[in-house]
């Protein structure tokens, strides 16, 4: 659907430049108003549109997710060489305390309360962030997108029960949740990554059923019932990858929101207690504030910068894979 | 003209909603209590700091936690019927009271933080969509999507190094002056001199949101008849743009703004610890420290029922704005 509302203009222009070159070709019927649906669909009928290319170049044609994408394969490859860029650990006292950025040119970024190298602190903090934001939206993305599936394919009283216990953990507020969660649990990495996987799903849940509900109606899953497909078939092949892209662009979303509680758990003292991360620094970093108020900001702004990069990924995956709402935009 | 039925009737399908999402939520907020390490009377023989065996099983004899998981339930509805949320042995105060006592400060923050995020948020909106495509919306743009991608806790602690640490213009953290006795205008200058850098914190975020989501509901409106109609009628640029486009985008911003307080409620348990602010968030701060689970219950129960009563404030609201819902 979304590949002809792109193609009709420039199909037009085609149309319209073969109409000047060959007046006398009106025994075919033209189509003047291309805007009308039936002329569209026979007018993109015979054009063939590789699946996924034309997103691609839109995306990678946006200065802006451009940047995002640079920066955070950057961040990717500092959380997997981390311990090459600066090896052992990285809560080991290496030097005095209190060195300033640059005044030091051993620690570019200076250390802090207990001489600790603050940017080993931030090329190790990568790691635990991007490693929760990713493993986390992955499980909620999984767990909503299978109960959204059921719920919209399925209907009925199935639907309800769903409808339900989504509406449950919607109406718990998220971070609350996260905190008793997390708090029960006792932190650890694994700990926060479920606990932020179940604050995280209802939202994608909600979303797949909401797809799911609308493409059900559509004749080739019609069709594809009165084949005789199983109904696991059908919600996989059938219906899930016409409903990826909303689930896509709200995946980028996810990551980057995970990054924040992550950051906020820890940051309260309910992160990995073994694991340095950048909630973390800044927590230690916050009684500090007055007089070294660097030990903050730095790791604030790695922070800052991935959530970011991943927000402007965001943006340029919903302008290629959403049209509708790009033309209003510009 | 017949507002006050179809009012009514909004009213009456939100409760009948509500019902069953309340229910669950209970019964799940029990069942996180059952989960927590250790129960009351280990919390109590804690605190206490000497307890045998004796009296541990005579404490649970007494609080009925050696009873069937089932009756357990029971007593905890009965409880909650009677308003009670348990007791609270740091504090040695009920839970209920303990909330009570703080959540005032959290409705505040949070409403002073929803004033400040929905008038610069329309007025970014306003702006970015009057110049749609063109530089200042992009800049705007980038802007907002800066100020969505940066965590609460942070800025609100770059906000203190500036404005209290370097600047010294407010102050960085409480809820007023320790043992002044300012009242009228003073009083109120002096509470909100310390409530402007949290409720910013708080309201970025949203900032960012509501900007956006002006910028998109006002491009949509604008292409609409009645606003031709309005420019036909002779009507100035500025009179169109904000009695006839942005009151009619109004109504998502309205929708988000409900479901935005569950949202806000996290955020405050964040930013009321950077500030020291004696509210709901600082009380759950406290509570995780103390490993004080009948609290950080307490309040999650607490704020989600708040989150409900948001979300029917704003059907009912919108029932009133717009006579089209809930017609039938």
């Amino acid at each position: 659907m979304s590949t002809t509302d792109l193609n009709a203009p420039a199909i037009a222009l085609a149309g319209a430049r073969q109409g000047a070159a060959r007046p006398e070709a009106s025994a075919l019927p033209e189509w003047h108003n291309v805007r009308a649906p039936d002329a569209r669909t026979t007018l993109t009928a015979a054009v063939t549109v590789p699946p996924g290319r034309r997103e691609l170049r839109i995306f990678f044609s946006n200065p802006n997710a451009l940047f995002g994408v640079t920066f955070l394969s950057i961040m990717v490859l500092m959380s997997i060489f981390a311990p090459l860029i600066s090896p052992g650990d990285p809560l080991n006292m290496v030097t005095t305390p209190f060195l300033w950025p640059g005044q030091d040119a051993a620690y570019p970024l200076g250390t802090d309360a207990m001489g600790r190298d603050v940017l080993a602190g931030i090329v190790h903090g990568s790691r635990i962030s991007l490693f929760v934001g990713l493993a986390a939206t992955a499980l909620g993305l999984t767990v909503g997108v299978v109960v959204g599936a059921v719920a919209g394919y399925f209907g009925g009283w199935v639907d309800d029960v769903l409808v339900r216990i989504i509406e449950i953990f919607q109406t718990l507020p998220n971070f609350v949740l996260l905190v008793v969660l997390v708090a029960i649990a006792q932190p650890s990495a694994l700990t926060v990554t479920v606990a932020i996987a179940i604050v995280s799903w209802p939202m994608v849940a909600r979303l797949t059923r909401a797809e799911f509900r609308a493409i059900r109606a559509k004749d080739y899953v019609m069709a594809a019932r009165s084949l005789g497909f199983g109904c696991a078939r059908i919600i996989f092949t059938e219906i899930l990858p016409n409903a990826l892209p909303p689930l896509i662009v709200t995946a980028s979303v996810m990551v980057a929101s995970a990054i924040l509680m992550e950051s906020a758990l820890s940051f309260m003292g309910l992160g990995d207690p073994n694991v340095v991360s950048w909630g973390s620094m800044i927590g230690s970093g916050r009684e500090l504030v007055r007089t070294a108020w660097y030990l903050t900001a730095l790791p604030g702004l790695a922070i800052v910068f991935t959530v970011l990069a991943l927000n402007l990924i965001g943006d340029g995956l919903n302008d290629a894979l959403n049209p509708r709402f790009s033309e209003e935009r510009s | 003209m017949s507002s006050l039925p179809r009012i009514a009737r909004a009213l009456r399908r939100t409760v009948l909603q509500a019902i069953p999402t309340v229910i669950g939520i209970v019964i799940l907020n029990f069942f996180l209590l059952q989960l927590a390490p250790g129960d009351a009377a280990d919390a109590m023989a804690a605190e206490a700091g000497s307890a045998t065996e004796e009296t541990m099983a005579a404490m649970r004899e007494r609080f009925g936690l050696n009873l069937p998981m089932l009756d357990q339930l029971l007593t905890y509805l009965n409880n909650l019927a009677h308003f009670s949320l348990g007791y609270s042995p740091r504090y040695s105060m009920p839970v209920s009271d303990l909330i009570g006592q703080r959540l005032p400060g959290t409705l505040t923050l949070m409403a002073m933080a929803l004033a400040i995020a929905l008038l610069i948020g329309l007025t970014l909106g306003s702006l970015m969509a009057a110049f749609a495509g063109r530089l200042p919306d992009r800049l705007i743009s980038i802007f907002s999507l800066l100020f969505y991608s940066v965590p609460g806790f942070w800025i609100g602690l770059m906000l203190i190094v500036l404005f209290s640490v370097t600047l010294g213009w407010l102050p960085s953290g409480g809820s007023g002056t320790i043992g002044s006795d300012l009242s009228g205008w003073a009083g109120i200058v002096d509470k909100a001199r310390y409530m402007v850098l949290p409720a910013t914190s708080l309201a970025l975020f949203y900032v960012a949101i509501y900007a956006r989501l002006t910028r998109a509901a006002m491009l949509e409106v604008r292409n609409q008849d009645f606003v031709r109609t309005a420019y036909a009628k002779g009507l100035s640029p500025a009179v169109v743009t904000v009695k006839h486009i942005l009151r009619n985008a109004l109504i998502p911003i309205t929708t988000m703004a409900g479901m935005h307080v569950g949202g806000m409620l996290g955020g405050a348990v964040v930013v009321e610890t950077v500030y020291s602010w004696p509210g709901l968030g600082r009380l759950a701060f406290e509570a995780v420290m103390g490993r004080d689970y009948t609290v950080l219950l307490g309040i999650l129960l607490l704020s989600s029922l708040l989150v409900i009563l948001a979300n029917a404030v704003v059907d009912i609201l919108q029932t009133w704005l717009d006579p089209r819902i809930g017609e039938l």
